[in-house]
């Protein structure tokens, strides 16, 4: 079993009127499953209202199903002893930067989750330094985060996150409210995690271009799982995308319009030199 | 306009008074308070005076940026003076029209109003002048701890008081991007009389409070999603330890008051 693995899970938004009635239902999670299997570098995409969010929640225990269970780590989402361990061993950096960092000094907010978990203060020193050099943030470690621009700050609350050593990150659309340069640090930390320090990475976001590099792709839409793939599987099948309203990565969009105008270029062209090499293969042929 | 707000603000500097225990600071506010009010005669008064410019000269804080502080009050300062001035009956009456008396008493009570306020504030910003919002919350929690045993939830309120500190700046700068947003639309935060101006900060602060909600629901989430579950079983990054130069400190605080109440009890002049 892979060390986050969901089976048939649903979650449902009850709305209620004034007497407690439910007024309505919204189904956010509809029988998804899922295994990420430990040491991968996980993607899940969709538009705003697919689930994904919801589904990230879940994985940290912070909503449970309705319907359905999840493992993390082999601990039973639903049993609320497991909580705390379940969420030591999957971290999650939210969306926006500034209502993630709790204290007034970087280092100090690094330092809040060992915190919570009762690491002696020795230690916590360490991880603290360990994960800031993680993040490449060590010389603002005096710093207020207020000071910090947007990526420095998404990376703070990665060095956060590091510092409590999870198996699993997640990343609920770290990337949604930053510039061009902050989406790249923050993608390339993540990747960097994955890479050094064998964490198991699940994104989650609606930028194509961030997918690319993944292991894997789950693409989300009205709550369920639509397609699942490789990133060059997904990408090879363009009019599907389409379907459920998501850009393709430019490169890719451009050699699925040359192929369907009769240029031989082959499928699954993903990044810009791929897409380079293929035109300079049919020209020089 | 709202980031002009001096009052608490962090002055870094190297220094004894900087390194000191929080703690230490905020038992030496106290004590600096009581004497303060306790003391009489002009003895009493330079012996404060001389410990308010000692703490200032090891502080490092330059005194002008102290002496700005006080300016947020100068109109506190004048009415106090001005009502101990002409309010005071008692004592040898120099001049009176109505209600209204000038008496020797008046006088007194005034000046000494005016510097027991000048001192307060001087001697109370110092502290926050030295001390980092984090240490001082981190001070009163240790401090306060023993208030844990009636079921004061002590933890939860200096992590309150550190959330706030953290937010304010975020907070201000929302509220100016709000009202920048509102102006860009006819919005007129500056003419019209006292009531039209509260009037036309209520599309201000709806938005404020709206985005303040959403932010705290975040921050929870956030905190439960790093393991925090209050302040049982927590350890710290930072713990408090008291060090040679703190019992120095509280060896002359203690010292300090019982000269400033010798000096009513030996030399009571002025008064």
């Amino acid at each position: 079993m892979g060390i986050i693995k969901a089976k048939n899970v649903v979650h449902e938004f009850f709305r209620r009127d004034e007497e407690g009635n439910v007024e309505s239902i919204t189904t956010a999670l509809d029988h998804v499953n899922l295994d990420v299997k430990a040491g991968q570098f996980i993607a899940i995409l969709g538009h705003n209202g697919s689930g994904k969010s919801t589904l990230a929640k879940h994985i940290n225990a912070l909503l449970t199903p309705t319907e359905g269970v999840i493992w993390v780590d082999g601990m039973d989402v639903l049993d609320e002893d497991n909580t705390i361990p379940i969420r030591k061993t999957a971290g999650m950096v939210f969306q926006n930067p500034d209502n993630q960092i709790i204290a007034s000094v970087v280092e100090e907010d690094v330092g809040f989750g060992p915190e919570n978990i009762g690491v002696p203060t020795e230690e916590i020193w360490t991880r603290v330094n360990q994960s800031l050099e993680a993040v490449d943030m060590v010389k603002y470690r005096k710093h207020s985060p207020n000071k910090l621009s947007g990526g420095q700050k998404q990376r703070v609350a990665i060095a956060g996150v590091v510092a409590m050593e999870p198996k699993c990150i997640v990343f609920d659309e770290p990337t949604a409210m930053l510039d061009p340069n902050g989406r790249k640090e923050v993608i390339a930390t993540a990747h960097d995690l994955n890479k050094k320090k064998g964490v198991t990475i699940i994104l989650i976001t609606h930028y194509m271009e961030e997918v690319v590099d993944a292991d894997y792709v789950y693409v989300m839409e009205k709550g369920k799982i639509v397609m699942d793939g490789t990133p060059r599987d997904i990408f090879s099948r363009v009019d599907e995308l389409k379907e459920h309203r998501l850009d393709v990565p430019q490169a890719t969009l451009v050699a699925d319009e040359l192929r369907s105008a009769g240029v031989p270029i082959p499928q699954g062209i993903l990044t810009r030199k791929e897409l380079v090499d293929a035109i300079m293969s049919v020209a020089n042929a | 306009m709202l980031r002009d707000i001096t009052l608490g603000q962090y002055y870094p500097a190297d220094s004894v008074v900087h390194k000191l225990d929080p703690r230490v600071k905020l038992f030496a506010t106290m004590i600096y308070i009581i004497a303060l009010f306790t003391f009489q005669g002009i003895l009493g008064f330079a012996i404060i005076t001389g410990m308010l410019i000692f703490m200032i000269k090891i502080s490092k804080v330059p005194f002008s940026y102290i002496v700005k502080g006080l300016k947020a009050i100068v109109v506190l300062l004048l009415i106090t003076a001005v009502f101990n001035l002409v309010f005071t009956p008692t004592g040898t009456e120099y001049w009176h029209w109505g209600p209204f008396h000038l008496t020797s008493t008046g006088i007194m009570n005034a000046v000494l109003m005016t510097i027991r306020l000048i001192y307060l504030i001087i001697g109370t910003s110092l502290m926050t002048l030295t001390t980092t919002p984090n240490q001082l919350t981190d001070g009163l929690e240790k401090a306060l701890s023993p208030l844990n045993r009636i079921h004061i939830p002590v933890h939860a309120i200096a992590m309150m008081m550190s959330i706030a500190l953290r937010f304010i700046p975020i907070l201000i700068e929302e509220t100016d991007k709000i009202m920048k947003a509102q102006m860009a639309r006819g919005a007129d935060f500056e003419d019209g009389n006292l009531i039209q101006k509260a009037k036309s900060m209520v599309p201000l602060l709806i938005p404020l409070f709206v985005s303040a909600f959403r932010r705290a629901d975040d921050l929870a989430m956030a905190m439960e999603a790093r393991c925090y579950s209050g302040g049982e079983g927590r350890t710290k990054m930072k713990p408090l330890r008291y060090q040679g130069t703190d019992r120095k400190a509280y060896v002359i605080l203690i010292a300090f008051l019982v000269l400033v109440i010798v000096a009513r009890v030996l030399l009571r002049w002025p008064q």
